[in-house]
């Protein structure tokens, strides 16, 4: 499933990373916000909508990454360079996730930054739609999105073009110990 | 036609940046439709898109009210209309009650249909479309062109100048460089706008949640940011089960944009919070503007299960040529030509309904299961019955109606004629086939018809009999290819009945809306072939054969004369086209072909109606192949090749451009032979190689099939 996942979602753009641990994971996330230059200023720090970081890292670590923001707002994440969320199911037949973004600030996070980081338990991966509605319930969850790679547009001469109003990069990272709602 | 329309089509055609963008991107569409639905079950697929959506417009208005109902439970204030008027009127007050200045808005033809963008400005509500496409023809001032792709028709250098201007900073048509000026100037707008409207994909009654597909993410700033959201439904977008929605988000974006998935698809259901705290103003507003009406309308209703994919357009091979903007109206190409007629009023879409060649494309990848084709044929009808048909056509069908007349006058074409005819092609058709020869040639009446004939081939006695139905272009300007139908049929020692009386098949009058006129063909038709102990009723053309297998009872049934239709049935069982019946006879060992002699390459043009209606195109090329030649396939051998009947006649604009593209097909391939199983298409191709001078071949099957004839004895 998560190789088809893989193979479907980095078809349409999107980056793919799997890690076992939550350590690992965590790890991979502030070298990753490092290596793109995060940094304490507009246009260059990280907005997360998801406690897994402050869970994961002891503080002093943290505190050594510059930019690492956890208290979303508007104006905040219209000006921030990464978005950190967490989506609950991963599709595997067309590489999309899904979450229930009733609560602003995960669409905040995930569609006004440049780049995208999306986290997965690994086993809530589905096979598709008709698995994923199953599983889901309009009146429980009132802003149901799905998102498919990054953001893309054909309307100048059929040209794809990546990022017109949604993130440019979307990077998803799977974690195998993260415990999700199972499938 | 009028001259401007006539003068707007002419425009389209010529303009390369349009035929050449619609030309690449329906060439991809394709190929990419395919790769998205493959090891899907389509047929199974738009079945089931078919019953929900049916299912809904059965009782649109008891689903509208469930969906009030269940949204306004959980907050959202619903508002129903019929009205375009009190619809835009209630957005305005919703916007003033709330102190809206500026507006964002996602892709919407709701809105486009009621105009809703000039209303509001004039109103004083700035509006900034934030879809890509629709921005850019926004800022050019003009209507999409495309359901989804609304900029299509323009280049990257008149998007780049209209950026230009918008930013007063000269940028270059670097594509990439030109999105991120969209994304920079839009972003702001987002960001201050008071309300958001969008419209809806789907919207489910038990829930009362609305769908929204996107692939740019402007959607999802449309319903987030601002704090007050509209959402404008079409109520043909309503489905009962929360359930129904999986099955259209499989087919939506595969049909439209053949991806499997677009990049977002947002499920709102009721409001939720703004950034701020406070709870979102939801409005939804579902807009009945006539849907109701089409829904009672048993030949209409259908057009609700449209899901507006925009693959009709996508495969139209006429729309290729001509782009949206011909079509004046909102929506466009075939699926629109049907909505124009019914939200603006049917004479609306009395020149547009014409640019249909009736190809069966569309048909055959709705994933609404709509009939495009049909119904355009109805409007056809429709129109004819209230505005009568024009003084020129009921001259024509007036002669058509009149077997004696009629084929008297094409006797006497063949003697007036002469002067003109060069070889076997004449360069004006006198009588009413109009004086079109531009880019084509059209054939000479044979000196002798095949009528005249038949009467001095001697007919094999007791076994089987067929009786054989010619049509016009047969026996009149192609007798050879009937002299070759006789001949295999013969040789499988059937016996073959010409009926003298038989006369016109009734298609070009059906095709021009004049059903009494098809009608009284079908019914001359009907009792000249009724010949006692026949066994088949056999016909080497497709539009012939389609008229006696579906279309005679179809008419009588609809005028009224149902006194004629078991007859019309009891003949349409015996119907089969030749190419059908000549394989029969090849596979039971009753005909076979020469061996040994090694023949030139060929390719098969398939021709629409004997491909999409009567679902043949397996069996010619077999039999070609087992005759000694060898085949080699054309890029876009289904393709239309624009002939169309009378088609070719009244929009010789679109039709020889088609025909070109078709001839370069069969030019790629080498080949020195084309074949095909229609005579019409044997008069299109053959007359546009003969004004090409490419000196391609171009033949019926039945005659180079009858050539390679194994004569025993």
């Amino acid at each position: 499933m998560y190789e088809r996942f893989k193979m479907r979602a980095e078809g349409v753009g999107a980056e793919v990373h799997r890690f076992a641990t939550k350590a690992e994971t965590a790890e991979f996330l502030l070298r990753f916000l490092e290596g793109e230059g995060v940094a304490d200023a507009a246009g260059c720090y990280a907005l997360c909508a998801d406690e897994f970081l402050r869970e994961v890292i002891g503080p002093a670590r943290l505190q050594a990454v510059p930019g690492l923001k956890f208290e979303v707002s508007r104006s905040l994440a219209s000006r921030a360079r990464f978005g950190i969320s967490r989506m609950t199911w991963a599709l595997a037949d067309t590489g999309s996730l899904v979450q229930d973004q009733s609560a602003v600030a995960q669409r905040l996070v995930s569609s006004l930054p440049t780049i995208h980081v999306a986290l997965v338990a690994s086993d809530c991966i589905l096979n598709g739609k008709r698995a994923l509605f199953e599983h889901i319930d309009p009146l429980k969850s009132r802003y149901l999105a799905f998102v498919t790679g990054p953001s893309r547009t054909a309307d100048i001469e059929r040209v794809l073009t990546i990022g017109v109003h949604g993130p440019e990069r979307l990077v998803i990272v799977f974690v195998d110990e993260l415990g999700g709602e199972k499938p | 036609m009028r001259k401007e329309f006539k003068e707007k089509i002419s425009r389209a055609v010529n303009d390369p940046n349009l035929t050449g963008a619609l030309g690449k991107f329906s060439e991809a569409y394709k190929v990419n439709r395919a790769r998205a639905y493959e090891g899907m079950d389509f047929e199974a697929l738009r079945s089931e898109i078919a019953e929900i959506k049916s299912s809904a417009a059965c009782h649109l208005d008891e689903v509208a009210a469930t969906f009030q109902k269940n949204a306004e439970a959980l907050g959202a204030k619903v508002f129903r209309s019929s009205d375009p008027q009190e619809v835009k009127r209630y957005i305005l007050k919703v916007a003033k009650d709330n102190g809206v200045s500026t507006v964002v808005k996602s892709k919407s033809m709701a809105t486009e249909e009621i105009h809703l963008n000039p209303y509001l400005i004039e109103n004083g509500i700035s509006v900034a479309e934030t879809d890509l496409g629709e921005w850019i023809i926004q800022l050019a001032g003009t209507t999409p062109s495309h359901m989804v792709m609304p900029a299509i028709h323009m280049t990257k250098e008149e998007v780049a100048e209209l950026f230009s201007k918008e930013i007063d900073e000269r940028l270059s048509t670097d594509i990439p460089r030109l999105v991120k000026v969209a994304r920079n100037e839009l972003r702001p707008r987002f960001l201050e706008a008071q309300m958001g409207i969008s419209g809806a994909n789907v919207a489910v009654a038990e829930t009362g949640s609305i769908v929204l597909v996107t692939n740019e993410g402007n959607a999802r700033l449309v319903t987030t940011l601002p704090k007050v959201h509209i959402a404008l439904v079409g109520v043909e977008k309503l489905v009962e089960k929360f359930g129904s929605v999986a099955a259209i988000l499989e087919a939506l974006p595969r049909s439209a944009t053949a991806q499997p998935l677009t990049s977002y698809v947002s499920i709102i259901t009721g409001p939720t919070e703004n950034d701020d705290g406070s709870q979102k103003e939801l409005h939804i507003v579902l807009m009945d503007n006539k849907r109701t009406e089409m829904a009672r309308d048993p030949k209409f209703k259908q057009a609700l299960q449209c899901i507006r994919c925009g693959s009709c357009l996508n495969v139209c091979p006429i729309f290729r040529m001509v782009g949206g903007h011909v079509f004046g109206a909102v929506y466009t190409g075939g699926i629109g030509t049907i909505l124009t007629a019914w939200f603006d009023e049917m004479r609306k879409s009395e020149e547009i309904q014409g640019l249909c060649i009736q190809c069966g494309n569309c048909k055959e990848v709705c994933p609404g299961k709509l009939d495009i084709p049909e119904m355009i044929m109805e409007i056809r009808r429709r129109l004819v019955k209230d505005q009568g048909q024009s003084i020129a056509q009921r001259a024509i069908f007036g002669v058509v109606n009149n077997r004696r007349l009629f084929h008297g006058m094409l006797r006497a074409a063949s003697l007036a004629a002469k002067p003109f005819t060069s070889g076997s092609f004449i360069r004006h058709l006198p009588l009413f086939l109009s004086d079109l020869t531009d880019g084509r040639s059209l054939p000479a009446i044979a000196a002798v018809p095949f009528r005249d004939r038949f009467a001095g081939i001697e007919q094999p006695q007791g076994k089987e009999k067929a009786v054989f139905y010619a049509g016009c272009l047969i026996d009149f300007a192609y007798p050879e290819t009937g002299m070759a139908l006789v001949k295999l049929l013969n040789g499988a020692g059937i016996e073959v009945v010409f009926p003298q009386e038989q006369t016109c098949c009734g298609a070009p009058a059906l095709y021009s809306g004049a059903w009494e006129v098809a009608a009284q063909n079908a019914v001359d038709n009907i009792a000249a072939l009724e010949v006692e102990g026949a066994d088949y009723l056999v016909s080497a053309c497709p539009t012939c054969t389609v008229a006696l297998a579906h279309e005679f009872a179809k008419t009588l049934e609809t005028v009224g004369r149902e006194q004629w239709v078991p007859r019309a049935k009891a003949l349409a069982a015996k119907t089969v086209d030749l190419s059908t019946l000549v394989k029969r006879l090849v596979d039971a060992g009753r005909l076979s072909f020469r061996e040994g002699e090694e023949l030139v390459k060929i390719t098969y043009h398939d021709s629409c109606h004997l491909k999409r209606t009567l679902r043949v195109s397996a069996e010619p090329r077999e039999l070609l192949a087992k005759a000694g030649y060898e085949l080699t396939e054309m890029h876009e051998c289904d393709t239309c090749c624009g002939m169309g009947g009378s088609y070719s006649m009244k929009l010789p604009e679109i039709s020889a451009p088609i025909l070109k593209n078709k001839l370069a097909n069969i030019k790629e391939t080498g080949a020195p032979l084309v074949a095909m199983d229609c005579p019409g298409c044997v008069l299109q191709i053959r007359g546009g190689f003969d004004k090409d001078g490419a000196g391609v071949k171009v033949r019926h099957s039945a005659e180079l099939l009858a050539e390679r004839l194994r004569e025993e004895e």
